[in-house]
C-alpha cells in the first residue's frame, strides 16, 4: 500500500479525512448539546436530603426507672432491667448505634464525657440480646481522635466489641425538620446510622451556661455538623427541634457524678458532685425532668424541657410514668 | 551479594524506614502510632542539625548526639549518608535514573562531569553556618532531612487516606513544597543535581572526608579509556581522572562498572592521583561569610525580636523565648505532624524571614484549639525548640503551682463583632468551651431592650398584652431569651415571654400580673444577655474559644500572644499570675 501522505491526489485519503473531520465535529456539537446548560446555575445547590427513621418503640410508650448507686455497670445493668430488661429493646440481630457525649478531650474522672465503663456495658447489654452490631460515634467539639482517645471511650467500647465512627466531612448529609425552623438543610452526622436499628442515646448530666443544662436532648447536638455552634443563638429552640429530630429507642442518663459548674468542659474535680444516680428511660423529656433535680434545678427552670412537653415530646411529670426506683451496691 | 545491590537494599531501608517514622508520628499508643518509635532518627542523625544548634545555643541537645556517629564514621569510610542512608538522596538518585536511562554512553559520561559551579553548595553551608554563628539558624531551609520530613510529613502524606496526618491543611505548605519538588525535577537535567550543587548537608560531609583511610580509587594510573566508571558516577567525582575524593559519595558503582576491576575502595589512595580541592575561592568565601555575617542584623532590622514584634505569632506551647526559639527550630514540622488538632501551622512571613516555616498557632485551621491535655509537640522536638514539657507544668499543676498554667497568649474579646455585645443576639459559644477551670472566660449578665421593643399597651388579659404590630414574626420573642416588663408596675418584674404574634406578647400561666396594667402603658421586651469577659489572670491562650466563635469569618475572640509565658516583657499584668 502506498502512504497517502505521500501522494498529494488520493480521493480515498479525502474521503477519509473528511469523514473523521465529520465525526468530530458532530461529536463536539452532540456533546454540547447534551450538556446544555441554558439557565445557569441556581442561587444555592440543592442537596439530597436525608431523615432519621424513628428508633422508638411505639408499643413500650413511656418508662422510666432510677436507679442509685455508685457502680455504673452494676445501676445500668439494674436500670435496663427495671424497664423490662434490655430484650425489650433489642432483639437479635439490631444494629445499635449508641450516641455517647465524648464532646471534649479530657479524662473519664472529670465527667464531660460519657463514661467509659457505662458505653462498655451497654454495649454488652445490647450484643448479649443478640444485637448483630454496636456502633458508637459522636461529632465532638474538641480534636474528635483526642476526644475519643482521651475519654476512654473508643478503647473500651473496641475492647466490649464496639465500633467506633469518628465523624468525617463526608459521613455528613442535609436534613430538615419538618416544622422545625432551626434545622433546615443542616448537615446531619448521618454516614453511622447505615443500617441501624436502634439507638441509644448516653450522657452525662451536667450545668451548661447557655442552655441551664447539658444531659440526654443535649446529646444529639453532636449529630449536627456545620458550624452549628450558630445554633447557641436559640439555644431551647435546637434542643426542642434535636428532641424532635431524634427518637431514640433508649436514653440513659448518667447522674453518678453531676457537673455542677463550670460546664460543660468542667475541668476540675471540684466542679463534681456525687450523686450516684443512673436514669434510663423511652421518654427524654421525662429523663432530663429528673435530671434537672440533679442539679438542684425544676424542669419549669429549663425552657428547652417546657418547649420540648409542650411539643408532645414526653412528659415533665416524671412521677406519672410511675418511674421503677432502686438502689444496688 | 554484590556492594551495589547492598546499597540499594540499604537506601530501600532507609527510604522507607524514613516514611514508616513520618506514618506513626500520630499521637497515640497503638504500634503504628507514636509511642516509642525514634520517628526524630535521621534528624538526629544529621551533623548539620546538630551543628547548627551547636554554633546557636553553645550546647548539643539530647538526642542530637546520634550525629557524632554520623560524623566518626564518615571520617572514616567517607560519605556513606549521602550514598546509602539520606532518604533525599536515594529519591534523587532513583528520578535521576528516570531521567537518564534512555541516554547513549557519551552523554551520560558528559551529564556526569564535574562542573565548576559544584563549589556552591559549600558557599550555601557557609552562608548558613555564619548566619548561625551570629544566632540565627537557617540551616533548615536546605539540609535535605528536615527539608524532606518536612515535605512527607506536610505535603505528601496529607494526601494518603488512613493515616494520621490525611486531610489535614497546612498553610502556605505550596512554597515548601514547590522547593522539594524543583529540587527533585532538576534531577531529569542534571543527576543527583541538588547532592552536588546545593546540598549544605553533603558539602559539610565534604569538609570531614579529607583524610578518610578507605576511599575509591583506581588499581592503576593508565587504563584503556572507556569511561564507564563515569557513565555511572554518581557524585560527578571524576574517578576515570585525579579522583575528586570529596565528592565521591560511596555509590559504588564503579567498582561494578569496570570491566577490568580497576576500582577498589580500599586503604590506598588512587593510582591515577587525586583532586582533594573544593574549589572555594579565599574571595568567594569572604563575601560569603561578610554576607551572612551582615544578614543577621539585616533581617533583624523589622524589630520583630523587640518593640515590633508581632502579636499574631502565638507560638506553641513549651516554645522558648523568640530569640532562643530562633536559635534551635530546624523549621521539620514534626510538631506541625504530631498536633493532634492540626492547629500548629507554619508561618508564612509574619515571623520575619528568619520565622519562615516555623510553628506558629492558627485557630482558624484544623480541628480544635491547643488541647487542655496535650503535650506532643514539646516532646516530639528534635532541638528543644519547643521545650520537652510534662503536663503539670503545662497545666501549672504540683511542683509548678507557683507558676501557673504555660500561657500562649490571651483571648481578646471584640465587642465590635461578638453577638451579645455588638448585635444584642445571645451566644457565649466560647464561655462553655472554656477548657480552663474555673473558666477565663466569664460572663456578665444584662437586659437590653430590644429593637422596637417600647410598645404602647392596647389591651390586657391575664396573660398577655395587645400592642400595636411592629412586625415580629409569631413566637420571635418565645425563644426563651426574651423578657416582658410593664414600665408602670411597681415590682418591676420581668416576665419570661412563651408566646407572641404580630400584635401581641403573652407570658406563662403562673406570671399573671398581681395588678394588670392599664391600656396606654408603655411595655418594653427585653432580651437576656450573657457577655463574655475573658479572665487574664486565666486565660492560657489555648485558642478553642476562638476555634468555636460562630462569627466564621474574622472571629469576635482571638487570641494574640500577649501575656504569654515564654516572654515575661509580653505580660499584661503588672501582678504576678498566681
Amino acid at each position: 500500500m502506498t502512504d497517502p501522505t505521500k501522494d498529494p491526489m488520493n480521493r480515498r485519503d479525502f474521503l477519509g479525512r473528511a469523514a473523521r473531520a465529520g465525526a468530530l465535529a458532530l461529536g463536539a456539537g452532540a456533546a454540547g448539546f447534551l450538556l446544555r446548560d441554558s439557565k445557569g446555575p441556581a442561587a444555592v445547590e440543592a442537596v439530597p436530603r436525608v431523615t432519621l427513621p424513628d428508633f422508638s418503640i411505639a408499643s413500650e410508650g413511656s418508662k422510666l426507672s432510677i436507679v442509685t448507686g455508685s457502680d455504673r455497670v452494676k445501676t445500668v445493668r439494674r436500670a435496663v432491667q427495671a424497664l423490662g430488661g434490655i430484650e425489650t429493646f433489642i432483639k437479635p440481630g439490631d444494629r445499635v448505634l449508641l450516641k455517647v457525649n465524648a464532646a471534649f478531650a479530657s479524662a473519664p474522672s472529670l465527667s464531660a464525657t460519657a463514661h467509659p465503663d457505662l458505653v462498655a456495658e451497654v454495649t454488652r447489654l445490647c450484643f448479649g440480646a443478640g444485637a448483630s452490631s454496636v456502633v458508637v460515634t459522636d461529632n465532638p467539639i474538641n480534636d474528635p481522635q483526642s476526644c475519643f482517645a482521651l475519654s476512654g471511650i473508643a478503647k473500651a467500647a473496641e475492647k466490649a466489641g464496639a465500633r467506633v465512627i469518628l465523624p468525617r466531612p463526608e459521613y455528613f448529609k442535609p436534613t430538615t425538620l419538618d416544622g422545625g425552623v432551626l434545622i433546615r438543610d443542616w448537615p446531619l452526622l448521618f454516614e453511622p446510622f447505615e443500617g441501624v436499628t436502634k439507638l441509644i442515646g448516653i450522657a452525662p448530666v451536667k450545668d451548661h451556661h447557655r442552655s441551664g443544662a447539658s444531659m440526654s436532648m443535649k446529646n444529639w447536638y453532636g449529630l449536627l455538623g456545620g458550624r452549628r455552634n450558630v445554633f447557641h443563638q436559640d439555644i431551647h429552640t435546637i434542643i426542642y427541634e434535636l428532641a424532635k429530630l431524634v427518637r431514640p429507642t433508649l436514653v440513659i442518663l448518667d447522674g453518678t457524678t453531676t457537673m455542677l459548674t463550670n460546664g460543660p468542659t468542667g475541668g476540675s474535680l471540684d466542679d463534681l458532685k456525687v450523686t450516684n444516680t443512673m436514669i434510663a428511660g423511652t421518654d427524654q423529656v421525662a429523663v432530663d425532668a429528673f435530671g434537672a433535680t440533679l442539679l438542684g434545678k425544676t424542669a419549669a427552670d429549663l425552657t428547652f424541657i417546657t418547649k420540648a412537653a409542650e411539643g408532645g415530646l414526653g412528659t415533665v411529670d416524671y412521677e406519672a410514668l410511675h418511674p421503677a426506683r432502686d438502689h444496688v451496691t | 551479594m554484590n556492594i551495589i545491590l547492598t546499597r540499594r537494599i540499604a537506601q530501600v531501608f532507609f527510604f522507607v524506614l524514613f516514611l514508616w517514622f513520618c506514618v506513626v508520628t500520630t499521637v497515640g499508643d497503638r504500634w503504628f502510632q507514636l509511642r516509642g518509635w525514634p520517628v526524630n532518627w535521621f534528624l538526629q542523625l544529621d551533623p548539620l542539625v546538630a551543628l547548627g544548634t551547636v554554633l546557636t545555643t553553645k550546647t548539643l541537645y539530647a538526642g542530637l548526639a546520634w550525629a557524632l556517629a554520623t560524623i566518626a564514621l564518615t571520617v572514616f569510610v567517607g560519605r556513606f549518608f549521602c550514598g546509602w542512608l539520606c532518604p533525599f538522596g536515594a529519591l534523587h538518585q532513583f528520578v535521576g535514573w528516570l531521567g537518564k536511562r534512555r541516554r547513549r554512553h557519551a552523554e551520560r559520561v558528559a551529564l556526569n562531569q564535574y562542573h565548576p559551579a559544584q563549589v556552591v553548595k559549600y558557599y550555601v553551608l557557609a552562608a548558613l553556618l555564619t548566619l548561625a554563628l551570629f544566632g540565627s539558624l537557617q540551616t533548615g531551609w536546605l539540609d535535605p532531612i528536615p527539608l524532606m520530613q518536612r515535605t512527607v510529613n506536610l505535603f505528601l502524606l496529607t494526601g494518603v487516606e488512613g493515616i494520621g496526618a490525611a486531610n489535614r491543611v497546612y498553610a502556605g505548605v505550596w512554597v515548601a513544597a514547590a522547593i522539594f519538588v524543583i529540587a527533585v525535577l532538576l534531577n531529569l537535567w542534571i543527576p543527583r543535581f541538588y547532592c552536588r550543587f546545593i546540598c549544605p548537608l553533603g558539602a559539610l560531609f565534604r569538609l570531614l572526608v579529607r583524610w578518610t583511610p578507605w576511599r575509591i580509587g583506581k588499581r592503576q594510573g593508565e587504563c584503556s579509556g572507556c569511561e564507564l566508571c563515569e557513565n555511572h558516577c554518581e557524585g560527578a567525582c571524576d574517578p576515570f581522572n585525579r579522583i575528586r575524593i570529596r565528592e565521591c559519595l560511596l555509590c559504588m558503582n564503579c567498582l561494578r562498572a569496570c570491566r577490568k576491576t580497576l576500582m577498589t575502595y580500599g586503604p590506598n589512595r588512587s593510582a591515577a592521583g587525586e583532586e582533594e580541592r573544593t574549589g572555594v575561592t579565599r574571595r568567594g568565601f569572604i563575601v560569603t561569610a561578610v554576607s551572612g555575617i551582615a544578614a543577621v542584623p539585616a533581617f533583624r532590622l523589622s524589630g520583630l525580636l523587640g518593640e515590633n514584634w508581632n502579636s499574631g505569632v502565638v507560638r506553641p506551647p513549651g516554645s522558648l523565648s523568640e530569640k532562643e526559639f530562633l536559635k534551635r527550630c530546624i523549621k521539620c514540622g514534626q510538631c506541625m505532624r504530631v498536633c493532634p488538632t492540626n492547629v500548629i501551622q507554619p508561618a508564612g512571613l509574619e515571623a520575619g524571614i528568619e520565622g519562615w516555616w516555623t510553628p506558629v498557632m492558627n485557630f482558624r485551621a484544623g480541628s480544635s484549639g491547643c488541647q487542655l491535655n496535650c503535650i506532643a509537640c514539646g516532646n516530639v522536638c528534635p532541638t528543644a525548640a519547643i521545650r520537652p514539657f510534662s503536663l503539670d507544668e503545662k497545666l501549672g499543676r504540683g511542683e509548678f503551682a507557683s507558676r501557673g498554667p504555660i500561657r500562649m497568649g490571651t483571648a481578646f474579646v471584640d465587642r465590635n463583632r461578638c453577638l451579645p455585645w455588638a448585635m444584642d443576639v445571645p451566644c457565649i459559644v466560647c464561655q462553655e468551651n472554656c477548657p480552663v477551670s474555673p473558666k477565663a472566660i466569664y460572663i456578665e449578665e444584662e437586659y437590653r431592650v430590644i429593637r422596637n421593643g417600647r410598645v404602647v399597651i392596647k389591651a390586657v388579659s391575664d396573660t398577655a398584652i395587645e400592642i400595636e404590630s411592629v412586625g415580629w414574626k409569631p413566637d420571635q420573642l418565645a425563644t426563651g431569651d426574651y423578657f416582658l416588663r410593664i414600665e408602670s408596675d411597681p415590682d418591676d418584674e420581668r416576665r419570661q415571654i412563651v408566646g407572641n404574634t404580630a400584635d401581641s406578647i403573652r407570658v406563662a400561666a403562673g406570671n399573671a400580673w398581681a395588678e394588670p396594667p392599664a391600656e396606654g402603658d408603655y411595655a418594653v421586651v427585653e432580651v437576656r444577655l450573657q457577655r463574655p469577659l475573658v479572665d487574664v489572670q486565666r486565660c492560657i491562650g489555648c485558642g478553642i474559644c476562638q476555634h468555636e466563635c460562630p462569627v466564621s469569618g474574622l472571629r469576635a475572640i482571638r487570641v494574640t500572644a500577649e501575656n504569654e509565658s515564654r516572654t515575661p516583657s509580653h505580660s499584661l499584668t503588672v501582678r504576678s499570675v498566681n
